[in-house]
């Protein structure tokens, strides 16, 4: 960006700042507040509590990155080598995290004690 | 540094940076994708073992503890003063950088500073709750925490996973204040007023930032979900 070193350009990137603060400030606030509500209240529910978490620390990772480390303000070229790489994560925690679910079923299926699952019906006499 | 985005401006045909950033800045994004890969693997790794285990503990009740307030029960209090003071040194830190486009030595020292005395309260926070987790027999290798249905832990993966990432993360921390202690000394030589930039504090300044990034997805994973 070429910078043009005026005293109001340079308030005005400060208060840009200070702005991005009070974002990553209040969405934290309203995690901790959203954790205690559930704490004490049981709503909502777990499923959708993570869920707003998980979308909350999208939002403060976007300000962090975008204002903080200014890369909104970097050219296009820049910013697709730097996010491209980072889709691997999509897969990367979709295959494991399921992996890690079906491990556990299998483990609780077949489990020593386990009641076994009906046999199957006998054969027919093979046809010639 | 010409990086006005002009219509007619061919990025790719060379004579300047495709990226429109030096080569130091470039290299340091580069880092940065790969130690977030890093992160991101022991995260996951961590989920998956979440996801294998059948029970696991409550965060609630593992971090309830608050310095000099004995058994007062206060879950995400203390993680949240943390992530807190990790904002605010990021804030701090990005006032440096900004200071520095201006060459205004005495702003870049001033909020270099305030950034490092961030660092350092909040690995003094970590230490105290490492201490404190120590404490109540957690450790590598030695998990104390009942599972959140009530069933006893059959696996230390909690605590291993704990220490190991929180310990990565503190270590980040750890080198982002040494440099940003160089940084400070150079700054006040004068190396960088001499060279006629402050890029050094910008790159510093990127590597602060996405270890206040990582704290941010630790927070998430470890206290809140």
């Amino acid at each position: 960006m070429a910078h043009t070193h005026s005293a109001h350009d340079k308030d005005a990137q400060v208060k840009v700042i200070w702005k991005t603060f009070w974002i990553l400030l209040g969405i934290t606030i309203v995690e901790v507040g959203m954790a205690f509500v559930h704490l004490y209240t049981g709503f909502p529910s777990k499923l959708w509590l993570n869920s707003l978490f998980i979308l909350l620390t999208i939002f403060k990772a976007f300000y962090i990155v975008a204002e903080f480390m200014h890369l909104r303000h970097e050219i296009k070229n820049l910013i697709m080598t730097i996010l491209m790489p980072l889709l691997l994560f999509i897969w990367f925690i979709i295959a494991f995290l399921a992996d890690g679910d079906s491990q556990k079923n299998l483990r609780r299926n077949l489990s020593p004690g386990t009641p076994a699952a009906k046999e199957a019906p006998a054969a027919a006499p093979a046809h010639h | 540094m010409d990086n006005a985005v002009t219509a007619k401006k061919k990025w790719w045909n060379g004579g300047y940076s495709p990226f429109s950033v030096s080569y130091g800045k470039l290299m340091m994004w580069y880092f940065l994708i790969s130690d977030a890969f890093t992160f991101g693997a022991l995260l996951i790794a961590y989920g998956t073992q979440r996801f294998m285990a059948e029970a696991w503990p409550d965060p609630n009740v593992v971090f309830h503890s608050f310095p000099f307030m004995g058994h007062t029960n206060l879950p995400l209090v203390f993680v949240s003063l943390m992530t807190f003071i990790l904002i605010m040194s990021s804030v701090t830190m990005v006032l440096a950088v900004h200071a520095g486009k201006y060459m205004d030595k005495q702003a870049v020292t001033k909020w270099l500073i305030l950034t490092i005395i961030g660092g350092l309260m909040f690995l003094g926070c970590q230490a105290w709750e490492w201490t404190h987790l120590h404490e109540v027999g957690a450790w590598w290798g030695r998990n104390p925490f009942p599972n959140a249905d009530g069933s006893a832990a059959i696996s230390t993966n909690f605590t291993d996973f704990f220490f190991t990432i929180t310990g990565f993360h503190g270590l980040h921390v750890t080198s982002g204040v040494i440099l940003n202690i160089i940084v400070l000394i150079n700054v006040l030589k004068g190396t960088y007023e001499h060279r006629g930039h402050y890029e050094m504090v910008e790159k510093v300044g990127l590597y602060w930032h996405f270890v206040d990034l990582v704290w941010v997805f630790v927070f998430t994973c470890f206290y809140l979900l």
